[in-house]
């Protein structure tokens, strides 16, 4: 196989051998410890402008199947493994892995020691990385004044509206990068859903008279996201509302809370999340590099619902006297535990209670 | 919750004797309770009857009982102790059944003891079949349909309503004996039908089959705030048919999608909630190979021989954080001690690729069905931990110690390609050796798979394993080939041999091309977090983790998996090695590959590799550790026999020297020893011949014990009485050749004793004799032995203790040594010499007082024993009598034939303490779980060199009430001397025969020996099997009858006519 080479802004340099697409990249470069789900990963949104760098050494297992994507095509820039699948099996795999990188034109390495780099980041933090045929000598400076894109959201949100329709609540989602799993969970719940792109305005959303907003989940830095907060702040005030995500941060900031870039951030499925009202533990499926700050919301109506346990990130904020709330992990999972899926529920409920609440006002 | 302040002195149960089924990983979660109990401020009191154990150590929990686990003894123990409460969850199924018994006979009531962790009524939901079957229907969770049938009729009803095929288990037989699979109506009439015949209550159970739906474990944990996690997940190689204590199992699952681990994670969650569990449970499940169905198999609610797998594959101690669930605390209470940072409420995140080989112990019993089902055979286990699979497969191969390095060195060439895939199914504990063999040439997986339906994952792997050895054929010297071998877990050895050269060539010219290994951490979070845990393994890869410091260090060999012969006594000498090594200021760093033990725990050790024990993996650790010295003795034979190829690559073993260890095992070095220090000795001679082992044996003088040269638990030793015997045990058990010669020694016929010798070099301290039951020809591991001697005369003890004291100083020992002794017309004569920690290391610690491994890593580092306040010569004992008795796992081995001989067949060993040797033989009795009856029937049935021998006993059964029955030779001769017998047919004569006769509980006591050139007569095997199938006490040696009249004449009055 063709060598191919992860060249570090720090200056490292790991050796692979290439699969799939042989294009040159340059990305974030993060990691992942899901021990499975790598097809969720690796077409969820949110991971547009980054290299995941899975930790589990054996990717491609079960090779690729119709069921779990969460978009049709590879979001993540290229993935590092240890080792691709050479033979996979499992009862609803199409292809491989590898055929699929290939088919789709995604850039891969294999053969890399995942652990050295994983370490790497997790003492340096995240870093911007190239993934390149040869290591020439102004790669570093490249790498170095690489600038992740500010429009990734805008490249990921569907371009026009559209709708799964059913008789059942109706609900619009503002696609920030929507990873499929959340249309899923919504679709078991009969839920009519309105999909909407990132830079729709409140007055088409509420033309179209949901009865709930879901903000999804999405890549980048919410910073860069700014037009949505207008959005946001008109609906939360009309409309019960949940966000999830890039959609928990851009609620987070239309209420005044600030966000910051963590270290390396969360990804994997691992991470246990405290909801703090009700005193549960849920382990949660998760990928955020960005997180909201906790000091910033003593200014804001925002009161902290969910936390991680270990290191007290924010996980989840709900806005005093209002029906709405946000959570950083995903409860559609996909990949990883169910555990917190029982806050679609909530949310449905929210929105039962919300029109009762309405019927009676009137 | 934080922890509960309302109980301060906690029992914890402890699991007995090892044997199969429920071995080492016991003492390990054991271990693990009793010091996490401690860690939180409780008082722990332990009882185990098991000495040979890390948990029964004084300094593991405030108060230790060596007792039988029986109601009377643990009732005894509570009253004594009155404790808050009783932790049963973690001693296995004997802790469990304890528990449970004590509850039912109101004892926790009146004492007012509460059970930690999970209630009583959740155990009895998830063990008893029919309310299992009602929680599922309620948690809506599949189980396989079945029903329990008494009749033909209602056997085939079941069958043919529901669907073929179904699996028979007929109720309480012998290793499940008369089971089976029926694929049609037809089958399933002959298999039912002879299955209700052998069960003793004509009741089979008939299941639907789920064999070839891939087998899927999970071990989680919930805490009583109803907190759950995953702990692990695994999935068997082998699929659903074979039990899972059997079963290659590789951590985490491999073949399924994120979909199907998170279906399976709910209805895991699920069942433990359901359960409200508190602390671990291990479910089996079966997923379809091509649907999302699957089945609930199983719910272990305790900690288990999985969850130690679990653990030591994951990092995350389940044992501990299962007890300090128990006293109250919550998941996110408690910090995970891997990290040390981060909590406990963590599901781990492995970044290797784990696989578990069982151990079973075909090589000791050649006669044994190899075959594996339902019923486990295995004794121990090994765990290997790679960057990918086929190395994690490799390393564990050659962990095994089964003279297979590779895949390649075990071959079937004398089968076609078809019979070679016939001999897949039923499956044997060699298949993995017989699949790659078939890939070897040119067999496709399809083929394989159509035919065992092992994943094509899986066989992918064996594959490539195969087509590496082919390119390393193909490439001889090629570097890159060599590089990707070693990725590939590809041993220097098996390399060595596909080139052509030897194992040190190509480890040259490896590291020449620094192609070297690099040991990755273990640590529950993928590299997420930073982690304090020493806990690591190696592979070929960028970058290394361990780093050596600047400490002085000592690296102690542990024994590998447990096997007939090797226990966990040998890990129990492991662990107190390192903390001796860790008191005399040196870094202790443990080397082993078994995981269901203590020394893996990694909170043992100052650094704990997880690798095979072979001379590659431990010079690969010793170049990056450079320690001071490396400790064999410990470590049974798999260390011992490492010392010289150590030695020539320049290692310091510490204690006796290469030298010295070699003269023991050599037979001509040896009898030079012995014959310089002019000790009795039994005639002995070695031949490289049939015909010089022939002159050898007549020279010596019939009967003769021979045996292979360097063995471990007497594997292939035997006594012969004939040219005969002897020709044919030449044919038959060894392959005789100059390399590998047979010894010859004359059999005395006498008792054994033993001792363990503990030597600076100067002081000699010889802490105990032990004097065994049972006279010589059975294997010394399977007889009962007594501390003190009871019958040994002054003169023979002072022979003893002199000998050992003089073969001490002429082999230069240097830490342990254990000399064996047969008492022969009240002369002791040495048998056998072992330059090492023996297996009863443990014991005679116990009983002693005097830490025996702890005192000999003490003296290999350099104290001297004179310091310490020892002086030369036989310690004296103190007045209570110690007992050791032998447990056998015959129940799980129908082939394996029970009669006792010199090769080995015990697993484990319990001990019966007390002031006088019956009351210490009772408590050895009852913790052995034999039945100690009042009164009752005995069946003698013996040899005829042994009827005059019997007829005193048959008289003492007589005195004490016993009504005797016997077969036809043994009854005649009883009848002429006068004793009052009835006479049981032969089996094939009458229904008025010894089998129907156990079968119907009539008798008590079993009683029966062979004549050596008599092992295959039919009715005596029928008779030992009939007797263990219905639990009642069978007696192969006359001297433990003897030992038990002792009892039962101890523990009644005899009623005397006055004269």
């Amino acid at each position: 196989m063709k060598k191919r080479y992860i060249v570090l802004e720090n200056g490292s340099v790991y050796e692979g051998e290439s699969f799939g697409s042989d294009v040159d990249v340059m990305a974030e470069l993060v990691f992942n410890t899901g021990m499975s789900g790598y097809q969720e990963s690796i077409t969820d949104l949110s991971y547009r402008g980054e290299m995941i760098v899975f930790t589990y050494p054996l990717i491609g297992n079960y090779g690729i199947n119709r069921d779990d994507f969460e978009s049709l095509r590879p979001a993540a820039s290229a993935i590092i493994v240890h080792e691709i699948a050479r033979r996979p099996s499992n009862w609803r795999q199409m292809m491989s892995l590898e055929e699929w990188a290939e088919r789709t034109n995604m850039p891969g390495i294999t053969g890399v020691d995942t652990r050295a780099l994983t370490r790497e980041l997790r003492d340096n933090g995240v870093m911007k990385a190239a993934l390149v045929n040869e290591v020439t000598d102004d790669i570093f400076s490249e790498i170095k004044k690489f600038v992740p894109s500010k429009r990734m959201v805008a490249d990921a949100t569907t371009k026009t509206q559209y709708q799964n329709p059913t008789d059942g609540v109706s609900i619009a989602l503002i696609d920030f990068g929507l990873k499929n799993s959340i249309l899923r969970s919504l679709a078991k719940r009969g839920v009519n859903v309105m999909v909407f792109p990132a830079d729709v305005d409140a007055e088409t959303i509420l033309a179209a008279n949901p009865d709930g907003i879901l903000l999804s989940n999405g890549p980048g830095n919410p910073q860069d996201v700014a037009y949505a907060i207008p959005t946001i702040q008109t609906l939360q005030e009309q409309l019960p509302l949940m966000g999830i995500c890039l959609g928990h941060q851009l609620f987070a900031i239309a209420n005044g809370a600030e966000t910051y870039k963590l270290k390396f951030g969360h990804r994997g499925f691992n991470h246990a999340v405290r909801n703090l009202s009700k005193e549960r533990l849920d382990f949660t499926s998760q990928n955020h590099g960005y997180a909201v700050n906790r000091d910033s919301l003593s200014k804001t109506e925002l009161v902290v619902t969910h936390e991680e346990i270990n290191d007290h990130t924010v996980e989840g904020v709900r806005l005093k006297n209002h029906h709405a709330f946000s959570v950083q992990f995903h409860p559609d999972a996909a990949p990883g535990p169910h555990d917190a899926e029982y806050l679609f529920d909530d949310f449905l409920n929210m929105i039962k209670n919300a029109k009762k609440e309405t019927t009676q006002n009137a | 919750m934080p922890k509960r302040t309302d109980i301060k002195k906690i029992l914890v149960i402890g699991s007995g004797p090892i044997v199969i089924g429920q071995a080492a990983e016991f003492d390990y979660s054991g271990t693990q309770a009793a010091l996490s109990l401690k860690e939180e401020g409780y008082y722990v009191i332990l009882v185990n009857s098991n000495p040979a154990t890390i948990m029964t150590d004084a300094e593991i929990a405030d108060k230790v009982y060596i007792e039988p686990l029986s109601i009377d003894f643990i009732e005894r123990i509570l009253r004594k102790e009155r404790p808050d409460a009783i932790l049963p969850t973690l001693g296995g199924q004997t802790g469990l059944n304890m528990a449970k018994d004590l509850s039912e006979a109101g004892i926790l009531n009146d004492l007012n003891i509460e059970l930690l962790g999970t209630k009583l009524s959740a155990i009895e939901e998830a063990e008893d079949r029919e309310e299992f079957k009602a929680l599922m229907e309620r948690l809506n969770e599949p189980i396989p349909e079945s029903t329990i049938a008494t009749t033909l009729d209602e056997a085939l009803e079941f069958a043919d309503t529901h669907s073929y095929p179904v699996i028979v288990r007929p109720a309480y037989t012998l290793g499940g004996t008369g089971g089976g699979i029926a694929e049609t109506h037809a089958e399933l009439t002959e298999i039912a039908a002879n299955g209700l015949e052998l069960s003793p209550v004509t009741q089979v159970l008939i299941e639907r089959s789920i064999a070839g739906y891939k087998e899927i474990e999970f071990e989680v944990m919930r805490d009583a705030h109803d907190n759950a996690l995953v702990v692990a997940s695994m999935e068997n190689f082998d699929p659903v048919g074979i039990h899972t204590g059997d079963s290659i199992v590789t951590a985490p699952v491999q073949t399924l999608s994120d979909r199907e681990v998170q279906m399976m994670r709910d209805a895991a969650l699920k069942i433990i909630r359901a359960l409200k569990i508190e602390g671990g449970v291990n479910i089996q499940m079966a997923l379809d190979p091509d649907s999302y169905k699957y089945y609930i198999i199983e719910v272990n609610p305790r900690v288990s021989r999985s969850s130690a797998l679990a653990s030591k594959a994951t990092g995350y101690p389940i044992a501990k954080m299962a007890a300090k669930i128990a006293v109250g605390l919550n998941l996110d209470e408690i910090i995970n001690p891997v990290t040390g940072t981060t909590k406990a409420e963590f599901e781990p995140a492995l970044d290797y690729v784990v696989f578990k080989i069982p151990r079973w112990p075909f090589d000791k019993f050649a006669s044994a069905d190899r075959s594996l089902g339902t019923q486990m055979k295995a004794t121990g286990e090994v765990m290997a931990i790679g960057r990918n699979m086929e190395e994690a497969l490799l390393k564990a191969v050659r962990s095994l110690e089964i003279d297979a390095i590779g895949l390649d060195d075990i071959t079937f060439d004398e089968l076609s390609d078809e019979d070679l895939l016939q001999s897949l199914m039923p499956a044997r504990d060699d298949r993995l050796f017989m699949i790659a063999d078939l890939l070897r040439r040119g067999v496709t997986i399809e083929a394989i798979h159509d035919k065992t339906l092992i994943d094509e994952f899986f066989l992918d792997k064996v594959l490539h394993i195969i087509e590496i050895e082919r390119d390393l054929a193909h490439n001889i010297g090629d570097l890159d080939q060599l590089a990707y071998a070693k990725k590939n877990g590809f041993a220097d050895a098996t390399i060595a041999n596909i080139w052509h050269k030897t194992t040190a060539e190509v480890r040259q010219l490896r590291t020449q091309a620094s192609i070297l290994p690099v040991y990755k951490m273990v640590d529950t979070v993928a590299a997420e977090f930073e982690s304090q845990t020493p806990y690591y393994y190696a592979t070929y890869e960028r970058e290394n983790e361990s780093i050596k410091t600047p400490k002085k260090s000592v690296i102690v060999l542990g024994s590998g998996p447990i096997r007939i012969g090797q226990g966990v006594e040998f890990d129990y000498a492991t662990v107190h090695a390192v903390k001796a090594i860790q008191r005399a200021g040196y870094e202790a760093i443990i080397m082993n590959s078994n995981p269901e033990t203590v020394s893996t725990d990694f909170s043992i050790s100052d650094k704990l590799y997880f690798e095979p024990l072979t001379l590659e993996d431990v010079l690969n650790v010793i170049d990056l550790e450079n320690p001071i010295g490396v400790v064999v003795q410990f470590g049974g034979q798999t260390a011992i026999n490492l010392a010289q190829p150590l030695t020539e690559n320049g290692v310091n073993i510490l204690g006796t020297a290469v030298e010295d260890l070699n003269r023991a095992e050599d037979r001509e070095a040896f009898d030079q020893v012995i014959k310089q220090l002019k000790l009795p000795q039994p005639i002995g001679k070695t031949a490289t011949t049939v015909p010089g082992a022939l002159a050898a044996a007549q020279e010596i003088g019939y009967p003769v014990l021979i045996r292979p040269s360097y063995v471990l638990g007497g594997r292939a030793m035997e006594i012969v009485t004939s040219d005969e015997e002897l020709n044919d045990y030449m044919q038959r058990a060894v392959k005789v050749s100059n390399d590998h010669p047979v010894l010859i020694d004359s059999y005395l016929v006498g008792q054994e004793a033993e001792v363990d010798v503990l030597s600076d070099g100067e002081t000699v301290v010889i802490p105990g004799i032990m004097e065994h039951i049972e006279r010589a020809g059975v294997h010394s591991g399977d007889s009962m032995s007594v501390y003190p001697p009871q019958y040994l005369s002054q003169k023979v003890q002072d022979e003893m203790t002199q000998a050992a004291i003089n073969l001490s100083q002429a082999m230069n020992t240097i830490g342990l040594m254990n000399v064996q002794f047969v008492i022969h017309e009240n002369t002791a004569y040495v048998i056998e010499v072992n330059p090492r920690a023996s297996r009863t290391v443990p014991f005679i610690s116990k009983v002693t007082h005097i830490p025996l491994a702890q005192l000999a890593t003490r003296v290999m580092l350099g104290e001297k024993l004179a310091d310490m306040g020892f002086e030369t010569g036989l310690v004296p004992a103190d007045d209570m009598v110690h007992v050791k008795a032998p447990i056998f796992s015959f129940t799980k081995l129908p082939d394996v034939d029970s009669l006792l001989g010199p090769e080995m067949k015990s697993t484990g060993e319990v001990m019966g303490s007390d002031t006088t040797l019956p009351k210490a033989l009772y408590k050895a009795f009852v913790a052995s779980n034999i039945k100690v009856p009042q009164y009752g029937n005995v069946l003698f049935t013996v040899a005829d060199d042994d009827k005059e021998e019997a007829l005193i006993l048959a008289k003492r059964f007589n005195n004490l009430g016993f009504a005797l029955f016997a077969t036809s030779g043994t009854g005649a001769y009883l009848e002429v001397n006068d004793m009052p017998v009835e006479i049981l047919d032969k089996i094939s004569e009458s229904s008025n025969n010894s089998v129907e006769a156990l079968k119907s509980q009539k008798l008590q006591v079993v009683i029966n020996t062979t004549q050596a050139d008599d092992r295959a007569e039919s009715d005596g095997r029928l008779i030992r099997n009939a007797a263990i199938e219905n639990a009642v006490p069978l007696f192969t040696a006359l001297d433990t009858v003897n030992a038990f009249l002792d009892v039962l004449e101890s523990r009644s009055f005899t009623v005397n006519e006055m004269k």
